[in-house]
C-alpha cells in the first residue's frame, strides 16, 4: 500500500508485528510500518470484525490501535518504532488477564 | 411564523424519560390515546445515565411497600422485556441471573448480612431471596474476574439482573409509537391549567395539548409544573457519575450493584452520590475513586482503559421512594417520579398505567403520596 | 511552540503537553528528523525546523507522547505519559490543539487503504513514504493540491485527482478575492500547484459529486459520479480524501467553552475574544483550533495568547503588551484576509453531510446514516439523545469522526439549521486512559495527588502547538 522513498539503511531497527520481523526506521510511526506490510490492517472492529488500518495519522480516528509490547489499545500512528518491538494486531475485544486471588 | 399546533389526546404525559415513557407504553398498550411530551437534547435527561440493574437486594429499608413494589415490578419484567421486543424488534438484553453486592472487609461483609436480615423480616415473606457468599463461593461464581485481597464475599440476589437502559428507553419510546400514542420532543411545557371542562390545556411553546388526565413525569421539572397542580413536590437533584470502559471479551457473568459488564463487552462502574446541586460536570475525584474501587473489587481491571465518563441528576425525595401522588384541587393530574426507573418500569407500565387509565390511584399506591413528608407549613 | 516561545521569553514557566512524540504538531510533523525530504516538502515545512530547534532550547518543559485526558477549571491537567497519570497545576491554559480533516463518509470509507490526504502527507514526512501504486485523490481544498505536487516531487504516481469543489464555486468566491490579495504570497503559491498539477498531465476530473470505495478487506475500486451524470469504476488500491480541516474542539468542548457556528466555514469554533481567551477565564485557544485560519496565523494568535497571559499573571503590562502585539495584529490581519477568499472558494459539497443510508457514520461503533435517520424521527432528538439511542459517539474517538455527520443528518431530518442541533456534549475523557491510572490519583489511597511542582505557569495544550 505504501513504501518508502528510501531504505531505512545502517540505522535500521527491527520490530515484530504478529511475530513476523520487518524493518523499520527510527523516528517513524508504527502505523507508517504497519501501512508497508502486504497485510497493512492494525485490528478488528469488535462489532462487525472487520479490518481497519490507519485512516488520520494524528491520533483522531483510533483505527491504528494495536497492541503494542503487551499493551493493548495504543494508537500506532503515535508511536514511534523502537528496537525489538513487539506488535499484534487486534482482533476483537481485549481480553484482561484473571489475577490469582 | 409557524401556526402553533393544537393536539388532543386522552391523557398527556409530560416527560419520556424512564418513568414517562413506561407509563405512557403501559397507556398506549390500554387503549388509551396518549400524547408524549418531552423537553430538549440539553435537557437533565437522568434517563441517559442509567446504570441498568434491575434490582431487588438492598431496597427498602423502612418501607415495605417500596420493597414489595421492586420485587412485583422485578417479577414482571420477564414479560414486560419480552412484550417491549415483540412490539419493537428492540432486545434490551435483560438478564436475570441474579445479582452480587461486593463486600470489602470483614465488617462489611457483617453489615451487609444485618441489613439483608432486616429488610427481610420488615417484609415478613417466607423465603429469603437471598443468601451471603463468603470469598471461597463467590470466587466460584466468577472464574474469569477473580477478586482482589480485599473482597470477603458478596451477597447474592436471586431475584437480580439488569438490562440495557439505553435500549429500554428506545424500545419504550418505539413502542410507544407502535401502539397508536403520540410523541413530540423539543416540547418543554410551560404550563398545566384546567380548562374548565374538567381537562387540561398543556402549553408547550410551539403548541398546546388538551387532555382529560395530564401525569407529569418530568424528573427535576416535574416541580414547577406539579406546583400549576396544586402538588407540592418535594425533589432535589443527586449527582451521580458512571464510567464505561472500552469493550473487553465477557469475563463477569453476573451483575455487581457497582460494576456491571454489558453484553457489548464494556464494563460500566458507578455510581457516586454527591450533592452538587444542579451541576453535571464530570470530576477527576469521582473518576479516581470509582477505579480504585473497581480494582478493589477485580485487580484486573486496571488495565481497562477509560472510553467515558458522565455525569446526570437522580431526582430524590426525602427518602429516596418514590413519589406517587394524584392532586386533589385539579383531579386528574397526576404526578410520578423515582430513582429507580429501570427496575420499576415493569410497575409503571403495569400497575401505575392501570390506575391512571381508571383516573385514581389504588389505596395501596397511597404510601407513596408525597404527604408523607409533610411537614406543618408555614402560615 | 509559537506560545511557548512567547511565554518564555516573558519568564512564565511552561510545561508543553503534546500527544505527538516531538514537535510540530501536524504541519511540520517529523520537522526535526533527517533533512533529506526537504526538497519534496517545501521551505514552509522547512522554516519548522529553526521553530523547533528553538523550542528545545527555550526552557519550555516539553512532555511528548503525553496523552491530555482532562483539564479542570482553575487549573488542573490530566495527563497521562507512558502509562503514568500525572496531575499538572497551572495559572493559565493555552490549547493549541490544531485542526483536524473533516469527516467525509461515503460508502466504503472505512476500507484499508482508504486515508485522508493529510494522513498521506504525514507518511511522508514522518516516514518517507508514498503510495504503492498511482493513487486516487478526491477532494477540494489547497491541502490536496500541495499533497499532489509533493508527490510528484518525490517520483509519486496519480491516478487521478477528482476535484469535488462544486462547479462553479470560484464565482462565490471572487467578491473576496481583494482581500486574498493582501496574501498574495499564499495566492501565487497555489497558483503555482495548479499550474504544477496541469503540466503533469495527470487526469483531473471536475464537479465530483459523490464517490465510493468498493472492495472487501481493501479498496479495489473506485466509484465516483460528477454533477454532469458521467460515472465511472476505476482500479484503485489507495484513495485519498480530503474535504477541508476543522477546529479540534473536544478540549474546548470538555472545559464548556462557548462555540459558535461559522457558516462561511461549515464548523464550530471556539469563541475568543482579540487576544484568545475563551469563555473561560485564563483558558485561551490559540491556532486553527480557535478557527481555521492557517499555519501562520496560528503562531501569530499563539504569540498573542502568551502576551495576554504574560499581562495577566503580571510579567508584562497591557501598555508593553499592546505595543508587541500592534505588528503581530498587522500580519494576522493579513493572513486572515485571505480566508474569505479560501472559504468561499472550497465551501464544502452538499453531499458529504448528507450520506446514503448504509453508509457508516459513526465509524468506531459501526453505525450507518440510515440507523440515525429511523431514530431521527421519533420526537426531536438531539444529537446527545441520537447518541443514546444509536452508540453513535460512544466509541474512543468521541464523535470526532461522526459528530459533524450526525449533527447534519439531524438538521435535514428537522428542518433545522446545524446551529441549532449542536453537537454532542463531550466529557473527559478526552483520550482513553487505564482504571489503574485513574485509580493511582486517588486521594483516599494515595497520600497526595502527584503533580508537578506548585509554581506559576502556563501549560499549554497538547498538539499542534503552532
Amino acid at each position: 500500500m505504501f513504501r518508502k522513498l528510501h531504505e531505512p539503511g545502517p540505522g535500521a531497527l527491527t520490530i515484530t508485528i504478529d511475530g513476523v520481523s520487518v524493518s523499520a526506521e527510527p523516528g517513524e510511526s508504527i502505523a507508517a510500518v504497519l501501512l508497508r506490510q502486504a497485510e497493512p490492517w492494525s485490528r478488528l472492529t469488535p462489532v462487525t470484525q472487520s479490518k481497519r488500518a490507519p485512516y488520520c495519522m494524528m491520533g483522531v480516528c483510533f483505527d491504528c490501535l494495536a497492541e503494542v509490547d503487551g499493551v493493548a489499545s495504543v494508537q500506532t500512528c503515535l508511536k514511534p518504532v523502537c528496537d525489538g518491538m513487539r506488535v499484534v494486531r487486534q482482533t476483537g475485544k481485549r481480553r484482561i488477564g484473571a489475577l490469582i486471588a | 411564523m409557524q401556526k402553533k399546533s393544537s393536539l388532543t389526546a386522552d391523557i398527556v404525559v409530560i416527560g419520556a424519560g424512564t418513568v414517562g415513557a413506561a407509563i405512557a407504553y403501559g397507556l398506549a398498550g390500554r387503549n388509551v390515546h396518549v400524547l408524549v411530551l418531552d423537553g430538549g437534547d440539553d435537557d437533565f435527561r437522568a434517563a441517559n445515565a442509567n446504570f441498568g440493574l434491575v434490582w431487588v437486594q438492598g431496597k427498602g429499608m423502612d418501607m415495605p411497600a417500596y420493597q414489595q413494589l421492586t420485587r412485583d415490578s422485578v417479577d414482571l419484567w420477564p414479560d414486560f422485556s419480552a412484550e417491549l421486543t415483540d412490539t419493537t424488534a428492540i432486545d434490551l438484553q435483560y438478564e436475570r441471573n441474579g445479582g452480587l453486592s461486593i463486600c470489602l472487609g470483614e465488617a462489611e461483609f457483617e453489615q451487609q448480612r444485618a441489613m439483608l436480615l432486616r429488610l427481610h423480616n420488615q417484609l415478613g415473606s417466607a423465603e429469603p431471596d437471598w443468601e451471603m457468599l463468603d470469598r471461597g463461593a463467590l470466587t466460584k461464581l466468577l472464574p474469569k474476574a477473580l477478586p482482589g485481597p480485599d473482597v470477603t464475599g458478596a451477597s447474592f440476589g436471586r431475584r437480580d439482573g439488569h438490562a440495557n437502559p439505553l435500549r429500554l428507553l428506545a424500545a419504550l419510546h418505539a413502542g410507544i409509537l407502535r401502539k397508536g400514542g403520540q410523541f413530540r420532543g423539543g416540547s418543554i411545557v410551560h404550563s398545566v391549567q384546567t380548562d374548565g371542562r374538567g381537562g387540561f390545556t398543556i402549553d408547550f411553546g410551539t403548541g398546546r395539548a388538551s387532555a382529560a388526565r395530564v401525569v407529569i413525569a418530568a424528573g427535576l421539572g416535574s416541580k414547577a409544573l406539579a406546583a400549576q397542580v396544586g402538588l407540592d413536590i418535594p425533589i432535589r437533584p443527586q449527582r451521580g457519575q458512571i464510567l464505561v470502559t472500552e469493550r473487553l471479551e465477557p469475563f463477569l457473568p453476573l451483575p455487581m450493584s457497582g460494576l456491571r459488564q454489558t453484553r457489548e463487552g464494556t464494563v460500566m462502574i458507578g455510581a457516586t452520590h454527591e450533592e452538587a446541586g444542579f451541576d453535571t460536570s464530570t470530576t477527576s475525584g469521582a473518576a479516581a475513586a470509582l477505579s480504585a474501587t473497581a480494582i478493589r473489587c477485580i485487580p484486573a481491571l486496571s488495565e481497562a482503559t477509560l472510553v467515558r465518563q458522565w455525569a446526570a441528576l437522580r431526582i430524590l425525595t426525602p427518602d429516596g421512594y418514590p413519589i406517587y401522588a394524584q392532586s386533589q384541587s385539579h383531579p386528574g393530574a397526576f404526578a410520578t417520579m423515582c430513582h429507580s426507573g429501570v427496575t420499576l418500569a415493569a410497575a409503571h407500565a403495569a400497575l401505575l398505567a392501570d390506575a391512571i387509565a381508571a383516573g385514581r390511584l389504588p389505596p395501596s399506591l397511597d404510601v407513596f403520596h408525597q404527604r408523607r413528608f409533610d411537614v406543618p407549613k408555614a402560615a | 511552540m509559537a506560545a511557548a516561545l512567547a511565554a518564555r521569553r516573558h519568564g512564565l514557566q511552561v510545561i508543553v503537553i503534546d500527544d505527538q512524540p516531538a514537535p510540530g504538531g501536524q504541519i511540520w510533523r517529523s520537522v526535526e528528523m533527517a533533512a533529506r525530504r526537504d526538497n519534496i516538502l517545501g521551505p514552509a515545512y522547512v522554516e519548522g525546523r529553526a521553530v523547533a530547534e528553538a523550542f528545545r532550547a527555550s526552557g519550555v518543559i516539553y512532555q511528548p507522547g503525553a496523552q491530555l485526558w482532562q483539564v479542570e477549571l482553575g487549573f488542573r491537567a490530566f495527563v497521562s505519559r507512558d502509562r503514568q497519570a500525572q496531575v499538572i497545576e497551572a495559572e493559565a491554559v493555552i490549547l493549541a490543539t490544531g485542526a483536524q480533516e473533516r469527516p467525509v463518509p461515503f460508502p466504503g470509507w472505512t476500507l484499508p487503504g482508504v486515508l485522508t490526504v493529510g494522513a498521506a502527507q504525514i507518511l511522508l514526512k514522518n516516514a518517507g513514504q508514498i503510495p504503492t501504486g498511482p493513487v486516487w485523490i478526491a477532494g477540494s481544498g489547497p491541502l490536496p493540491l500541495l499533497y499532489t505536487v509533493q508527490l510528484l516531487r518525490a517520483g509519486g504516481q496519480v491516478a487521478g485527482y477528482l476535484d469535488t469543489t462544486p462547479a462553479g464555486q470560484w464565482r462565490a468566491a471572487l467578491p473576496h478575492l481583494p482581500g486574498a490579495l493582501r496574501a498574495w504570497g499564499d495566492l501565487v503559491k497555489g497558483l503555482g500547484w495548479t499550474a504544477t498539477l496541469r503540466t503533469s498531465k495527470t487526469p483531473v476530473i471536475r464537479g465530483v459529486i459523490e464517490i465510493e470505495a468498493l472492495g472487501k478487506e481493501r479498496i479495489e475500486a473506485l466509484r465516483y459520479r460528477t454533477k454532469d451524470g458521467a460515472m465511472a469504476t476505476v482500479e484503485a488500491k489507495t484513495l485519498l480524501v480530503h474535504e477541508g480541516v476543522v477546529p479540534s474542539l473536544h478540549a474546548a468542548l470538555s472545559l464548556d467553552c462557548t462555540v459558535a457556528w461559522h457558516p462561511a466555514q461549515d464548523c464550530y469554533a471556539p469563541v475568543v475574544d482579540r487576544w484568545g481567551e475563551s469563555s473561560q477565564v485564563n483558558l485561551f485557544i490559540a491556532g486553527d483550533g480557535a478557527g481555521i485560519a492557517g499555519a501562520k496565523a496560528a503562531q501569530l494568535r499563539g504569540e498573542l495568547a502568551a502576551l495576554r497571559v504574560a499581562v495577566k499573571l503580571g510579567r508584562t503590562s497591557e501598555n508593553a503588551a499592546a505595543l508587541a502585539a500592534r505588528p503581530i495584529r498587522r500580519k494576522l490581519g493579513r493572513e486572515l484576509a485571505g480566508r474569505p477568499f479560501l472559504d468561499a472558494l472550497f465551501k464544502p459539497r452538499p453531499q458529504i453531510f448528507a450520506p446514503t443510508d448504509e453508509t457508516i457514520v459513526c465509524r468506531c461503533e459501526e453505525i450507518t446514516a440510515g440507523e440515525i435517520r429511523a431514530v431521527a424521527k421519533i420526537g426531536q432528538p438531539g444529537s446527545n439523545q441520537i447518541k443514546a439511542a444509536t452508540r453513535a459517539g460512544m466509541g474512543p474517538c468521541q464523535g470526532r469522526q461522526c459528530g459533524y455527520t450526525v449533527t447534519r443528518i439531524l438538521g435535514a431530518a428537522q428542518n433545522r439549521p446545524p446551529s441549532e442541533v449542536g453537537f454532542f456534549h463531550i466529557r473527559p475523557p478526552l483520550k482513553p486512559v487505564t482504571l489503574g491510572e485513574l485509580a493511582s490519583l486517588d486521594q483516599s489511597v494515595t497520600a497526595a495527588p502527584k503533580s508537578e511542582p506548585q509554581d506559576r505557569g502556563v501549560t499549554v495544550g497538547q498538539g499542534q502547538a503552532e
